[in-house]
């Protein structure tokens, strides 16, 4: 599956501006993004529920172009958000629909119909002869999972399938998805706007902004090297510091500026006087008394502000003293009952840091 | 806003209810009164029911209100069907002025479309009689079916059909097997509104009608210009009672169909 610069313009608005994205077969790859970045346009042109601009570049599937392809001539299917069952159709019928439409024997279609089902976990003797309307929200989205299953797709679009499912029954289907994934060998496009979903579920993630992809990786690598400040605060939580390369010494740079000092590894690209912008996770700072010596380099005063019990985390926000500025660090809970945490809103403190897990960001690169 | 209504507001709506259905109401009791010239209260009877289905000129009026009701009713449904999918699901020059004239004959006065009906027949020679009534019927109902089954497909979800197309359905095949069994509560709604509006026409069929052909609303017309028989009230509520069920009718299934 590729898009080779495609771009989609509603109106005034350019919804997808020359995109262009490889997906090899079978990978599990997630569109993530807030809504209104592109992500659902790029599912939707995949399909052929829209068409690319004039000159809005080319969709290849398998290596065939099919950009000028109706849905029904890609061999896709695709699962909806509200799951859109067909609701005047038994559960057996909406499953049955795409294989009718492809002409398989009665018996065939029977004997498949039954097998999807039985494949997303739903009993077809006790599901069958139901209608869409007798299901719950769970149960419906299986349904739509075994219609798009049971035409055996080379690819499967799902578009934030789990939105409407309460929290603890997605989390199981996520795992499901995942297992469906690979033992079927199916290509999934994923579309959320969850980053959590998108990080347990994906291969590979996409994360879209205004229309572009801005970073493309594993979940890993887009979890811990943020490339732009954006993919830093939209996955997870980031602390940002700045100021300007001062000297470097023993491989290390040091970054002045804002009244601060803190030092990052020297890497290409960076030269003295070059500002630099980094993000650092709140689960990468830690919270020292002042007097407290360390290995950590990176070294700032602060004054607690608050205390978040979060259940297996703690949260603690705290005001850098030189620039005022909040960050945030996450501390592992090890029991506030029997082992307090002995921080409290207006002590001093110093926060530490590994020079190396500062993540320099360069904004305006995608 | 909720709470309790006030009772001036009260005292206006029941005002007002009363002023739109008090006459009607007389009707109907004084198509039960025994007395013939309508005064007061003379007894209960049947006799003006008995003699509307002993006169010949009221059932034949009657016969032939059905018939073009039932036809105009089908042919305004599948045309105005039809007018609702392109306006609503397609794109194309001119959709918009399309669907801004569909309103147009939903508050053109009849009184002017029975006379350009007129002229338009006269205009192509067409002799007046039953085919004539049956276009104008249709004419002036397609609007109210497009507009019904139009909101229809207005709240309906894309997705369905778009989920169809992704299955491997052709349009064609998409518009038979979700579309239209998605836009049938509103079909069946726009077929018993548009056989309605036909079936209690006077004043636009009153202009296209030839010598001959007239229907119910036509012959209850003559009747009261001649006298003031009883029968004509019995006439009335009858007609009043079809109408009346069939518009609460096609309000519950458009109503159920939407939920």
């Amino acid at each position: 599956m590729e898009f080779r610069g495609v771009s989609k313009t509603f109106g005034n608005t350019r919804a997808v501006t020359s995109l262009s994205l490889q997906i090899p077969p079978g990978e599990f790859f997630s569109l993530l993004g807030p809504s209104g970045c592109g992500k659902t346009t790029t599912l939707r042109l995949l399909a052929g529920l829209e068409e690319p601009d004039r000159d809005g570049g080319a969709i290849f599937i398998d290596g065939v172009p099919v950009t000028d392809r109706r849905p029904y001539e890609r061999d896709l299917s695709m699962v909806f958000q509200h799951y859109a069952l067909f609701p005047h159709l038994s559960v057996a019928r909406n499953v049955a629909f795409g294989l009718e439409q492809r002409s398989v024997p009665a018996a065939e279609r029977v004997r498949r119909v039954r097998d999807t089902l039985a494949l997303v976990r739903l009993d077809p003797g006790q599901f069958g002869n139901r209608m869409p309307s007798e299901l719950s929200g769970g149960q419906r989205q299986r349904v739509a999972l075994a219609r798009a299953l049971v035409i055996k797709p080379s690819i499967l679009l799902l578009d934030e399938p789990l939105g409407a499912i309460d929290l603890k029954l997605r989390k199981q289907m996520q795992l499901e998805l995942k297992a469906l994934n690979r033992t079927l060998g199916i290509t999934f496009v994923y579309v959320t706007h969850d980053q959590e979903e998108a990080l347990t579920l994906s291969d590979r993630i996409a994360v879209m902004d205004q229309g572009r992809v801005i970073q493309i990786g594993a979940p890993a690598e887009i979890y811990e090297c943020p490339r732009s400040a954006f993919v830093a605060e939209f996955i997870g939580e980031s602390n940002f510091l700045s100021g300007i390369a001062r000297e470097e010494r023993d491989g290390l740079w040091t970054i002045g500026g804002n009244e601060l000092e803190f030092q990052i590894p020297a890497q290409p690209g960076i030269g003295t006087g070059s500002p630099i912008n980094v993000a650092v996770r709140p689960e990468w700072l830690r919270v020292c008394p002042p007097g407290q010596a360390s290995h950590e380099a990176n070294r700032i005063p602060a004054t607690v502000r608050e205390v978040v019990y979060l259940g297996e985390t703690l949260q603690v926000v705290a005001e850098v003293t030189a620039t005022r500025q909040t960050m945030r660090v996450t501390v592992p809970n090890e029991g506030q009952l029997k082992n307090p945490i002995v921080w409290n809103p207006g002590d001093e403190v110093v926060l530490t840091w590994l020079p190396g897990d500062c993540q320099v960001l360069q904004e305006g690169v995608s | 806003m909720t709470g309790r209504l006030p009772r001036w507001l009260g005292g206006v709506t029941g005002s007002v209810l009363l002023f739109l259905h008090l006459p009607i109401l007389i009707l109907v009791a004084f198509s039960f009164n025994a007395s013939r010239f309508s005064a007061g209260w003379a007894g209960f009877t049947l006799d003006w029911y008995r003699a509307m289905i002993n006169r010949p000129d009221i059932l034949r009026g009657l016969s032939l209100s059905l018939q073009i009701g039932l036809v105009s009713a089908i042919i305004s449904t599948v045309l105005g069907t039809a007018l609702a999918l392109a306006l609503h699901r397609y794109r194309f020059r001119g959709r918009a002025t399309l669907e801004s004239a569909m309103y147009v004959p939903l508050v053109t006065p009849e009184i002017v479309v029975g006379i350009s009906l007129l002229a338009l027949f006269a205009a192509l020679n067409v002799s007046l009689g039953r085919v004539t009534i049956l276009i104008a019927h249709v004419a002036f109902s397609i609007s109210f079916v497009t507009v019904i089954i139009g909101a229809r497909l207005a709240g309906m979800d894309r997705s369905l059909e778009e989920a169809a197309l992704t299955l491997g359905a052709d349009e064609f095949t998409t518009l038979i097997r979700v579309t239209i069994p998605q836009l049938m509560p509103g079909v069946v709604a726009g077929g018993l509104l548009a056989f309605t509006l036909s079936f209690d026409d006077y004043v636009i069929t009153s202009f296209v009608t030839g010598s001959g052909t007239s229907t119910l609303p036509v012959v209850v017309y003559g009747m009261v210009r001649r006298t003031i028989e009883p029968t004509v009230n019995a006439v009335s509520a009858v007609v009043l009672a079809v109408t009346t069920l069939l518009i609460y009718l096609a309000d519950w299934i458009s109503r159920r169909g939407t939920e």
